[in-house]
């Protein structure tokens, strides 16, 4: 396996790459896509920025996105799971 | 005066010479086989399993500034203040997909730094001087900020002088045991501390946001005391809630600082060290633990305004130093004993992301400056060794700026190399993905995101401060001809201005046949695990045996 390496790889890049794309195929796995919820959801802002219903106390600015916190977890778990190697 | 604060300083004594203890014993814990290399003493043996990176990257991300600046934020502006909340949620999944590939074509190539794969993957030394320039100086005033947190701690307990020397003596001494245990264990000091840092800081926390609110009446009556302080402070800026001008700058300020911080050296260092791709993506699901516990410690600062703190004087007449706000809370609030141990958290917590981040710089100077421009031939040995010794300088040099220089421009610095190290993205977060961009691109448009950047941050000025430049990182769109009261965060501008300019050259430079340099390495790079052959450029060494195979 490592024979094609022994030295330290050399390759001129194509002008149009078509590694690249064998790349992206290889990584690509629809359940990442889902990784955007935890990026986007905590960035609007109208969701969250107002006093009204409170929970414990916390206004909903900060309980929500304290729960958000729990999205993320969620999500990435979510997909760690469906994306991990059978070995 | 410090006699009233003798319990809390003993306690804190006694819980830092205990893990100080702890660092120079690190050199012996995992034995390495082989200290002298710079994967044992840069990178932990890049063998560390999942508890060990849990602690070893929280006690990273979340340093001792933060406990400090957050609550100090929120306690000053509110609701702008907890950005750090969906900032540090949006990190996880960002370095769940991007970093994991940073980790598997680092662990083929041996690559110990950001800069190693740009100067691989682009074919150009000069890309990548630019990377470990930019990553050394952006984590140099983080370094000095660490410092800031322990100052407003030791402040707290009346631990002050009248002379310079007096005054700074403590964290001299602090400062001395850190260079030197980070010297000799290397990582594995960072690592072994966190432990102690992180479980100090939950049970800090813990404690707080049960048994403070109790005192102070319940969690209603502190937001409904912070509301009316912002209801009656005539700053247009702050309150409870965003209002309709802050918005913009809140979102992308949380989006930016989230790009910037898997970016800077020290949170790469801590990814590389882990053992294969699973400990990244498993930890990805458990480090949001640390966003809560950051969340709850932001809210410490309306804890203080219900509880009357006023903030002690600042480095000039007339300021205020914010910073020790959560540590007077704790004064007012905690029995003396107690204060102690939270103090201890939070100089305890300055140590490991101040070791981690002297590391990481000393890392980017012996790879792509020391290595690539004084001495080709180097051995792991004699790298391993002047990383040592630059980690030693970087921290000294660190320490000089707080001493020296008004530690109000630490703060500044910070924000600043907030910018800076975003304008890395193109090159080494995008040029995991893909190969496009042309290297002079690349160069171009990291010059254009920085003139950028400065520009914006140069005109914006600080009304607390009364000082008219680098007040801040919210920039006022109305100076870029609209007409608004909006406000952005600056290094999101400049990122986006950085990558239109690399866009537009690559495309000029592919159609005059300018040469594209080489790319080292293989599709498959980005994917190899544990146990898959390595490439390591020079002398090749057969890593992947036995030592990896220790649970």
């Amino acid at each position: 396996m490592s024979e094609p390496h022994a030295e330290e790889p050399r390759r001129a890049v194509d002008p149009e790459p078509a590694e690249t794309a064998v790349v992206e195929a290889k990584d690509r796995n629809p359940w990442n896509w889902l990784l955007f919820v935890p990026i986007v959801v905590p960035l609007i802002t109208p969701l969250f920025n107002r006093d009204a219903p409170r929970l414990f106390g916390f206004p909903t600015f900060y309980w929500l996105q304290l729960a958000f916190i729990v999205l993320g977890v969620g999500t990435t778990t979510l997909v760690y799971q469906m994306t991990k190697k059978r070995r | 005066m410090w006699k009233d604060h003798l319990t809390e300083i003993i306690i804190f004594a006694v819980l830092f010479l205990l893990v100080s203890v702890m660092g120079f014993v690190a050199a012996r814990w995992r034995a390495p086989n082989d200290m002298a290399h710079l994967d044992e003493w840069g990178l932990g043996g890049r063998s560390f399993g999942g508890w060990i990176t849990w602690f070893l990257i929280g006690g990273d991300l979340y340093t001792a500034y933060t406990f400090v600046a957050v609550p100090a934020l929120i306690f000053g502006a509110g609701a702008t203040g907890f950005f750090a909340v969906p900032y540090t949620i949006i990190i996880y999944p960002l370095v769940f997909l991007v970093l994991v590939r940073l980790w598997s074509v680092s662990h083929r190539h041996g690559f110990v730094t950001p800069a190693d794969f740009v100067r691989t993957r682009f074919g150009s030394p000069t890309l990548a001087l630019i990377v470990a320039i930019t990553g050394i100086v952006a984590t140099m005033p983080y370094i000095a900020l660490q410092l800031v947190g322990i100052e407003a701690v030791l402040k707290t307990m009346g631990v002050t002088g009248e002379s310079a020397l007096a005054r700074h003596l403590p964290i001299i001494i602090a400062f001395a045991i850190l260079a030197a245990y980070t010297y000799q264990s290397g990582l594995r000091a960072p690592a072994l501390i966190a432990f102690v840092k992180d479980t100090l800081i939950y049970i800090v926390i813990l404690v707080a946001i049960i048994y403070v609110p109790y005192k102070l009446g319940g969690w209603g009556s502190i937001f409904d005391a912070a509301s009316a302080k912002f209801e009656k402070s005539p700053a247009a800026t702050d309150g409870l809630l965003l209002n309709a001008n802050n918005q913009i700058y809140y979102i992308s300020l949380a989006l930016g600082s989230a790009l910037a911080l898997f970016l800077y050296p020290h949170s790469i260092t801590g990814v590389l060290a882990s053992r294969n791709r699973d400990v990244i993506k498993r930890n990805m699901s458990a480090l949001p633990a640390y966003s809560l516990l950051l969340g709850l410690i932001a809210l410490l600062g309306f804890m203080a305004i219900k509880s009357g703190v006023k903030p002690l004087p600042g480095a000039t007449k007339g300021t205020v130093d914010g910073n020790t706000v959560v540590p007077l809370l704790f004064d007012q609030q905690f029995p003396d004993w107690f204060a102690g141990v939270a103090y201890a958290a939070i100089g305890i917590g300055a140590l490991v992301p101040a070791a981690i981040m002297s590391i990481a710089a000393a890392n980017l100077f012996t790879r792509n400056i020391y290595k690539e421009y004084l001495s080709r031939n180097a051995t792991p040995q004699q790298e391993a060794n002047v990383s040592k010794i630059t980690s030693l300088v970087v921290k000294l040099g660190a320490l000089a700026f707080v001493i020296f220089v008004n530690p109000q421009y630490a703060i500044d610095l910070q924000l600043i190399g907030g910018v800076i190290i975003l304008q890395t993205l193109p090159s080494v977060a995008l040029g995991l993905y893909t190969r496009w961009f042309h290297r002079g691109a690349l160069i171009a448009g990291w010059v254009a995101g920085m003139a950028l950047g400065m520009w914006m941050l140069y005109q914006i000025p600080n009304l607390n401060t009364k000082r008219e430049h680098f007040g801040g990182s919210n920039f006022p769109l109305e100076k870029f001809g609209f007409d608004t009261k909006w406000t952005i965060y600056v290094g999101l501008v400049a990122v986006a201005v950085n990558l239109l300019v690399a866009v537009l050259l690559t495309l000029i430079l592919r159609a005059a046949r300018v040469p594209e340099g080489t790319d080292g390495t293989t599709p498959d790079d980005y994917f190899a695990d544990e146990g898959d052959p390595r490439v390591t450029p020079g002398r090749a060494r057969d890593a992947d045996s036995a030592r990896e195979s220790v649970a």
